[in-house]
């Protein structure tokens, strides 16, 4: 493990290449979710679980089962069957053995099952290639998919504020609403391709 | 046939099959038992997830009373059917439901209560706040812009013009509590639909502060508690604000005069004007005068012939 990589990847899954404002990945959470910093929160913790989750899982299946058996191009579907399953697994599990953190992400499991922000982080994973041509070994696949759902999180708390401080804003009648939030989930974006320039992976 | 699609078919189906089976297998294990009422309520729910039981969602109130944790007559839009069909499941009496209403607890009108400065920012309560808290002198009282219209879904609120305050339909208003939430100076209050007397007034202030920015304010003078303005004891000082107890009956008709600033009014009354409430309240003065005199005549008149019965 070297730690070096290791900040790396959280800088590139952060800042750099983030998920939301860099990759356009979960769009859908990023805009329905973010209306109060609280769910914003709550969304991005149950993320950082799954996405961590998805990471470890996508990683063995991938090395064990669909390289050995040159199954690659099946990729996006065992991945989307396996990240599911195993959403559901954890919710009945947490259900169960974790009611009070159930009750803190529980909502939000379900909603982010088979996001695309999910499913790229785990295909992402198997793509990347450091500069010698190794790709990422089991821990920095995990740690990946932590980081991006750091990353996730930081986008959706820094929209949420945003569109807090707009409910009160003094906006023409056609701007209300999601046309604004449009517009500042853009100019946000825009603010994070200046990491862009430090581009990495 | 191409061997890949076979490979693809089988393995795909076969982890499908696999992750199938550990799941259906997991809610077996994981099976957590779910009270039956809790569903049973659920269904009967309107499923409007309004809030107006001061849950979160119709679910969230379903929890609650299967777990007794509260009343089952907070459902507002489901009304009595719902409250009947609820009783049935939990296998308690139905109480009727008491209709709640929303009302604006402040009077301070243009003319009553002062302005600290002009505001000429954005049109709205909720951006008006943030300008030193608002523009009326009164920390607690209606700005008048009308965040608490906007919130409403049943049109049941509007801004008097005359006033500058909310008046609030009875006919309209469900108890919602859309425009209690929104009213950023917590302005906007439930009473029961059934109750007409309110105070009018949400000042936590002290009397000095309170008579210097507003000509209507409670100033904890605390003589609507005493037991001889409210007998039933319905009214309890909370701090330097009274609270009324809507569920203890009380004849409110000396409260209503006998408070010093007026704080106390019908809902018929919101919109009178200061020297017709003073006109009422001298006529009930004088007829209170009146009663006391006859009172005094009579007890004179017994006492006169207790004197002559026993000479």
């Amino acid at each position: 493990m070297d730690f070096s990589h290791m900040l790396f990847i959280a800088v590139s899954s952060i800042f750099i290449s983030n998920f939301v404002l860099g990759q356009f990945l979960g769009i859908c959470p990023f805009i329905g979710v973010s209306k109060k910093i609280d769910s914003a929160l709550g969304m991005g913790m149950a993320v950082i679980f799954v996405m961590t989750l998805a990471s470890t899982v996508t990683y063995l299946i991938q090395k064990f089962l669909l390289v050995p058996y040159q199954m690659e191009y099946l990729q996006t579907i065992a991945f989307i069957l396996v990240i599911a399953s195993l959403v559901q697994f954890i919710e009945m599990f947490m259900k169960r053995h974790m009611p009070a953190l159930y009750q803190q992400l529980g909502i939000f499991l379900p909603l982010i099952t088979t996001n695309c922000a999910v499913l790229g982080v785990a295909i992402l994973n198997t793509k990347f290639l450091w500069a010698d041509g190794t790709p990422l070994n089991f821990i920095e696949s995990v740690w990946n998919g932590a980081m991006a759902g750091v990353g996730f999180t930081l986008a959706l708390v820094l929209m949420a504020g945003v569109r807090e401080k707009l409910e009160t804003a003094d906006l023409p009648e056609s701007f209300k609403g999601l046309p604004i939030a449009f517009l500042s989930a853009s100019l946000i974006a825009v603010a994070f391709l200046g990491f862009s320039g430090m581009k990495i992976m | 046939m191409d061997s890949s699609i076979i490979t693809a078919t089988v393995s795909v189906g076969a982890i499908g099959a696999v992750l199938g089976a550990v799941l259906a297998y997991a809610s077996k294990v994981f099976y957590v038992e779910v009270d039956p009422k809790i569903t049973e309520i659920s269904e009967i729910l309107p499923q409007a997830n309004c809030g107006a039981c001061g849950y979160p969602g119709c679910s969230g109130y379903a929890d609650a009373v299967a777990s007794l944790k509260c009343d089952i007559n907070l459902c507002t839009p489901g009304g009595q059917g719902v409250i009947d069909k609820i009783a049935k499941i939990m296998g308690v009496e139905a109480s009727s439901a008491d209709p709640m209403v929303a009302y604006a607890a402040c009077n301070g009108t243009k003319e009553n209560a002062k302005d600290r400065f002009e505001y000429y920012g954005v049109k709205n309560c909720s951006s008006a706040v943030y300008i030193s808290g608002g523009h009326k002198q009164c920390e607690y009282g209606c700005l008048g812009f009308g965040d608490c219209v906007e919130a409403c879904n049943f049109d049941a609120i509007y801004i008097d013009e005359k006033s500058g305050l909310p008046v609030v339909d009875d006919e309209k208003c469900t108890g919602c509590r859309a425009c209690v939430d929104a009213c950023p100076k917590g302005v906007m209050k439930l009473m029961p639909k059934g109750s007409s007397t309110f105070l009018a007034c949400n000042s936590k202030a002290k009397g000095k502060e309170v008579s210097d920015a507003c000509s209507v304010g409670c100033i904890g003078c605390k003589i609507c508690s005493t037991p001889k303005v409210t007998p039933n004891g319905s009214i309890k000082m909370n701090g330097d604000l009274p609270e009324m107890n809507y569920k203890i009956e009380e004849d409110y008709t000396a409260v209503k005069y006998k408070c010093p600033k007026n704080c106390f009014i019908d809902k018929g009354d919101f919109l009178k004007s200061p020297e017709l409430i003073e006109q009422e309240k001298a006529e009930f003065k004088q007829k209170e005068a009146e009663a006391a005199a006859l009172a005094k005549q009579v007890a004179l008149e017994k006492a006169a012939a207790a004197k002559k019965v026993s000479e």
